[in-house]
């Protein structure tokens, strides 16, 4: 068990540089908005990334989808 | 299928949600379905949002977008130059940070902005603009950092776009306060951390610890997981839980016991303890105690402070209601400045619709002026030359020109924000419950320990310290300090996710205990606008006699005007408007007039005025060349749920009361159909401040509900105060709570639930204290191990945050009639 000896120490320096980390990006602005981020994840604004293909079968399935929902 | 969906959508308007008025014809194509409009406007800005491609926009906002203010497509042209006014350099010069020779850097607040699509509409339609190199909206402030070239786009440009979506920009000054709220907010996000990663560190070294202690450790091994946890722990007791001693500091200097003393004790204590016994190499280490205490701790205290600042900013709010151009007469020529420049002494034209730019006295023409942000009435006020108008309000129907005779800080309205300060600073303080409980705890454990050290000082002085040390470990007030927070932050939680929002501590509190509930009329009471309320046909059809009324009303920025634009169709000609009167406009060749039954009766020379219908409200009528058409009669509505919240406030027991500036029949005929039995009308400010304090000073706790910049004073003078969602940023900003939906049953719910807060509190408290008393002999005469202590604490406060979880449900309204029922709940709460 004399690894203990070792490996806490590793573990108090990853500690202290997680936590130099989060000191450096709660400095520079990173938590000033707490809400938006967890909203923008969900907006799918990548459509010129989907391939052509993919994006009409997408498409498709989504007007079936919609007239679904309003029927 | 899709057209059963098309007509199920007719009633209300794809954008924002508002009502479609019959027979108006406004589709945008959205999606590749078309949807209605109620406006143009909306209209305009759909389709401005769709053209640039942003329709995801529908797709992902969760409410309603905010009707704009505006046409979205063809801004007027006085509002594009007065955006323009934002390139000058000398009004930049505020907010315009000059990263290099053409970069440009502002923040402005955005208002109207309603869920997180919104930000993303902001975000990506402002970068798409040539020249703007990053957008960025902040939801929680409704800030935008704004970063641009300036010899590729300009300030003013910009905010155009932003009007064009249907929001609107205004430049962010922060001032002191906010600069410091800022930096509050990331200091307890970095403690927060420090903590949290120190407590799961310190917890598995514990385990460990723990294990060891069953199983059997070498002592070599235990000593150095000891120092380790130390190491960790450290920065915790030290940095993290800094906040605690500051404020426990400056209770001992004041005096008095808080909730802070204890704990302060309890981290200080117990660390400084473990450092002994690690040092030392003796005893035992409470290193995890310490850090899962101020973890849990700082979590609550952080989700407070940030419902404090969620609500909106004071001077800001001031900055908005001013506007920030005027039209200087200098020789005989008009010319557009920033309202900032004006001096004493000045002459201003102000045109209908526009805003007043500082406190003035009119030295030509007359007009009705719109006193509603300071008074809270909504029906215009009519001024003559030579009489005073204040900075601020709105000019309704005629250009004026005005002589300036106060500007910036000698203006009404400062002299109203200099009211709401002094009001502030008299505020009744709250004493909580907690910590009176905590003042007598604090003295009564201290008190004991120092016993309980001393008389073990005599028995065998080697076991005083550990003796000494585990009675204030099991003392450790988790449970007490937890049981007020915990019960608070899940009712807060609770009565936020259902449309009131918190920002005070002390709110919950004081409803539990309130005795009266003050009432602002206007725009609390009721909706704040005029709306039609009865048409009586006296010859034709309802249908054309709306019509008509509409576009003789289509053109004015009367308030009468807004309860008709839904009905509007093309605006009448050759409109001419009569001060005071009324209107007068030919459509397809006839004459009409609109107003006064007086004025209207006119245009038909040998008829009488019919006799008004009846005396409440507002009745205008509709005259053709050829006799009377129509009455047309105009309300303030109540709100919907207004008689109904009215009625169940006093069924449980709270005194109903309504103050308002309005002097009109109307406000007796509003308490009336609410059954409010006392009411005083026609009040100022300062004489709605005295209420209040003589209601205060004859014991009663007060809630006052109010929305208007007159109510400001008010809300912050009474002990509790509740802004109407609606309500202007500096009234938001002065209340304790702020009602979102403007539903009022919520504060039946709040009360309900307040009421049911109080005795959780109690149950914890009562709990908390029970475990206390019955550990602290046990400990005194040292049979307590300390590991017994650690999973007593944990318990005790496992308990009263279980308890606490009990809030996180509405209370579910009991018919009314059964006040008894209720008292006894109480007691035995």
């Amino acid at each position: 068990m004399d690894i203990l000896y070792l490996l806490i120490p590793i573990a108090i320096i990853f500690v202290a540089c997680a936590l130099w980390a989060f000191f450096w990006s709660v400095n520079s602005g990173q938590y000033d908005d707490l809400e938006s981020p967890a909203h923008s994840i969900l907006f799918d604004d990548d459509e010129e990334l989907i391939p052509d293909d993919a994006k009409q079968a997408a498409r498709d399935a989504k007007v079936k989808h919609d007239s679904q929902q309003d029927g | 299928m899709m057209i059963d969906a098309a007509s199920e959508q007719v009633r209300s308007c794809f954008h924002c949600g508002r009502d479609v008025p019959p027979g108006s014809d406004f589709i945008a194509q959205i999606d590749g379905k078309p949807r209605t409009m109620c406006c143009p406007g909306c209209q305009a800005v759909a389709q401005t949002i769709v053209d640039s491609g942003l329709d995801n926009y529908y797709r992902h906002r969760t409410g309603s977008s905010s009707a704009p203010e505006m046409a979205g497509r063809s801004l007027p042209e006085s509002t594009l130059a007065e955006l323009a006014l934002y390139d000058q350099p000398s009004i930049q010069k505020d907010f315009v940070h000059a990263v290099d020779e053409h970069r440009r850097e502002a923040s402005l607040v955005i208002e109207g902005i309603t869920c997180a699509a919104c930000a993303w509409l902001l975000d990506h339609h402002l970068s798409r603009q040539p020249g703007v190199e990053q957008a960025s909206v902040n939801l929680s402030s409704h800030r935008m950092r704004l970063c641009w070239d300036d010899s590729l786009t300009s300030l003013g440009r910009l905010l155009a776009e932003i009007y064009r979506i249907g929001y609107q920009g205004h430049p962010y000054h922060p001032d002191r306060e906010e600069q410091l709220l800022e930096q509050e907010k990331r200091r307890a996000i970095r403690r927060l951390g420090v903590a949290g990663v120190g407590l799961m560190q310190v917890m598995m070294y514990a385990i460990a610890l723990y294990a060891g202690a069953l199983q059997g450790m070498e002592e070599r091994f235990v000593t150095f997981i000891r120092w380790a946890s130390l190491v960790i722990a450290t920065p915790v007791a030290l940095y993290a839980a800094r906040p605690f001693y500051v404020a426990a500091l400056r209770d001992l200097r004041s005096r008095s016991l808080s909730m802070d003393v204890p704990v302060s004790i309890a981290i200080l204590g117990a660390f400084s303890a473990s450092v002994w016994a690690t040092v030392t190499d003796s005893g035992e280490v409470y290193f995890d105690s310490v850090t899962m205490f101020t973890f849990f701790l700082l979590i609550g205290r952080f989700l407070e402070m940030q419902a404090r600042h969620r609500t909106g900013r004071a001077g800001n709010a001031l900055l908005n209601l001013l506007p920030t151009s005027a039209l200087k007469l200098a020789d005989g020529a008009e010319l557009l400045v920033p309202a900032t420049e004006l001096t004493v002494g000045d002459r201003v034209l102000v045109k209908p619709g526009h805003t007043i730019p500082a406190d003035g006295i009119i030295r030509r023409g007359h007009s009705s002026i719109d006193e509603s942000a300071l008074t809270g009435e909504y029906l215009p006020v009519r001024h003559r030359e030579g009489e005073a108008v204040v900075g601020g309000t709105l000019n309704v129907e005629n250009p004026i020109e005005i002589e300036i005779s106060r500007t910036g800080g000698d203006t009404q309205l400062s002299a109203i924000v200099r009211l709401l300060d002094r009001a502030q600073a008299e505020k009744p303080a709250t004493a909580h419950t907690a910590d009176r409980v905590a003042s007598y705890f604090v003295a009564a454990v201290l008190a004991t320990a120092a016993g309980v050290s001393l008389i073990w000082w005599q028995i065998d002085p080697s076991h005083a310290f550990w003796v000494t040390l585990s009675v204030l470990v099991v003392t450790c007030p988790c449970a007490l300090s937890l049981a007020t927070p915990t019960a608070l932050t899940a009712a807060t939680g609770t009565l936020r996710q259902n449309g009131l929002l918190i920002t005070r501590g002390h709110v919950l509190e004081s409803l539990a205990k309130a005795t009266h509930i003050v009432f602002d009329k206007t725009g609390t009471l009721t909706e704040g606008n005029l709306s039609l309320r009865d048409v009586i046909t006296l010859r034709g059809s309802r249908e054309e006699a709306l019509r008509i009324a509409a576009a003789l009303e289509a053109h004015s920025e009367h308030p009468i005007a807004r309860a008709f634009r839904p009905f509007a169709t093309e605006p009448a000609e050759a409109l001419e408007s009569h001060l005071g009167q009324g209107l007068e406009g030919r459509i397809a060749g006839r004459c009409y007039r609109i107003g006064k039954p007086q004025f209207a009766t006119e245009l038909c020379a040998d008829t009488a005025p019919p006799p008004t219908p009846d005396q409440f409200g507002h009745w205008l009528l509709l005259c053709a060349e050829d006799g009377p058409i129509a009455w047309l009669g105009l309300d303030d509505q109540l709100r919907q749920d207004a008689v109904d919240s009215v009625r169940a406030l006093r069924a449980l027991g709270i005194e109903v009361e309504m103050l308002t500036g309005d002097s009109s029949p109307a406000a007796r005929d509003v308490a009336h159909k609410l059954g409010i039995e006392r009411i005083q009308a026609g009040v100022t400010p300062e004489q709605k401040l005295a209420h209040i304090r003589r209601l205060q000073q004859q014991g009663a706790q007060l809630v006052m509900v109010g929305d208007g910049i007159n109510d400001i004073p008010v809300l912050a003078g009474a002990q509790t105060s509740i802004a109407m969602g609606s309500a202007t940023d500096l009234a938001k900003t002065c209340a304790d709570a702020v009602l979102l939906t403007g539903s009022l049953g919520r504060l039946v719910d709040a009360v309900l639930l307040a009421r049911k807060c109080r005795s959780v509190i109690r149950e914890n408290l009562g709990w908390a204290l029970l475990y206390n008393v019955l550990a602290l002999p046990l400990a005194a005469a040292g049979f307590i191990a300390p590991y017994m202590a650690a999973i007593g604490m944990s318990a005790s406060s496992l308990v009263v945050v279980g308890n606490a979880l009990r809030l996180s449900k509405l209370v579910r309204r009991r018919p009314h009639n059964q006040p008894q029922a209720q008292e006894n709940d109480q007691a035995s709460g």
